[in-house]
């Protein structure tokens, strides 16, 4: 398997993973609050939605042309991944809080059981809606990366194992232990997810903008240890400053 | 006209996010890349260095909110 191909499969595992967690813990509020007929119905409901999305926009993208499709997957990747990466930064450096499973599938459990009991088709709708936004909000990240990811190396169907091997993991581990994954490093997979998406928008939106990489394919490397290393000097330099920040504040109280 | 506004905010949180000034920078740095290869010049280390100011950038406002 060729590194980029290699990238590819663990970028969509990684990516897709991150956000089965989230759905999943989404899936188990609205199983225990309202039923589970109702969260596992508005479950395959967004599943089917998804799977539609995915038909529907697939074929489309192998038809367009490699260099435009990389630039404007390069570009999107870009964005995306930046998003990630200063999220991961800002909560690495200790100015935002750490996302936590736990405090997530609390809040969403409370507002489920105070929510009013609505009965459409036999189902709770509020169950099944909240299942149901939440699965597909979740899974059009996974979606949206495994197309953008898969069409842009030329092989939609390896993203896909990645993202099917995170999906049979998550769910496996989901149905056993029937609690939030709150022991899954989410902050550092995300982390890892900001890199790996900034790290394949530098390259791809590169090639599609017409220059081309010393190395070809190897240089994927290169530009992912630049993207680790610049991430890890940001995260130093700011929590030097948070820490900074924080004395202050305590001289002065 | 309020669900045609809700379809095209989703649409923006979802690919723009928090921080417009990412995307219009990095869209930028993309066309600037593609004038210097079309120019015959050497244009792979562009972007790179493009993505650290960004980020740094980003950051920079990010903390600034807090």
């Amino acid at each position: 398997m060729s590194t980029g191909n290699a990238f590819l499969v663990l970028s969509a595992f990684l990516a897709s993973a991150v956000e089965m967690v989230e759905a999943l813990t989404i899936v188990l509020a609205a199983g225990v609050a309202r039923g589970w007929r109702s969260a596992l119905t508005g479950l395959g409901a967004a599943t089917l939605a998804l799977a539609v999305v995915v038909a529907a926009l697939g074929p489309a993208l192998t038809a367009i042309p490699l260099d435009a499709l990389r630039l404007v997957v390069g570009g999107l990747l870009l964005v995306f991944g930046l998003q990630w990466l200063r999220k991961a930064i800002l909560r690495a450096s200790g100015y935002k809080a750490l996302h936590d499973e736990d405090a997530a599938f609390a809040h969403e459990l409370a507002e489920a059981r105070g929510a009013a009991r609505v009965e459409r088709a036999g189902l709770d709708w509020y169950g099944f809606t909240l299942a149901f936004k939440g699965v597909l909000l979740e899974g059009l990240e996974v979606v949206f990366i495994v197309l953008t990811f898969g069409s842009a190396q030329g092989s939609i169907s390896l993203a896909a194992a990645g993202a099917a091997g995170a999906l049979v993991l998550v769910a496996a581990v989901g149905v056993a232990v029937r609690a939030p994954l709150a022991r899954v490093p989410e902050n550092t997979l995300k982390f890892a997810v900001g890199v790996m998406l900034t790290t394949f928008g530098i390259f791809w939106a590169t090639e599609g903008a017409g220059a081309h990489w010393p190395g070809d394919d190897a240089s994927i490397l290169g530009v992912l240890g630049f993207v680790v290393l610049s991430s890890f000097l940001l995260v130093r330099l700011l929590r030097r400053e948070r820490r900074t920040q924080l004395q202050t504040v305590e001289i002065r109280a | 006209m309020s669900r045609l506004a809700a379809f095209g905010r989703f649409w923006w949180d979802f690919v723009i996010g928090d921080d417009w000034l990412v995307a219009m920078l990095v869209a930028v740095a993309i066309g600037a890349t593609a004038a210097f290869a079309h120019s015959g010049l050497t244009a792979w280390w562009l972007l790179p260095l493009a993505v650290l100011l960004v980020l740094w950038l980003s950051l920079r406002r990010a903390i600034r909110s807090v």
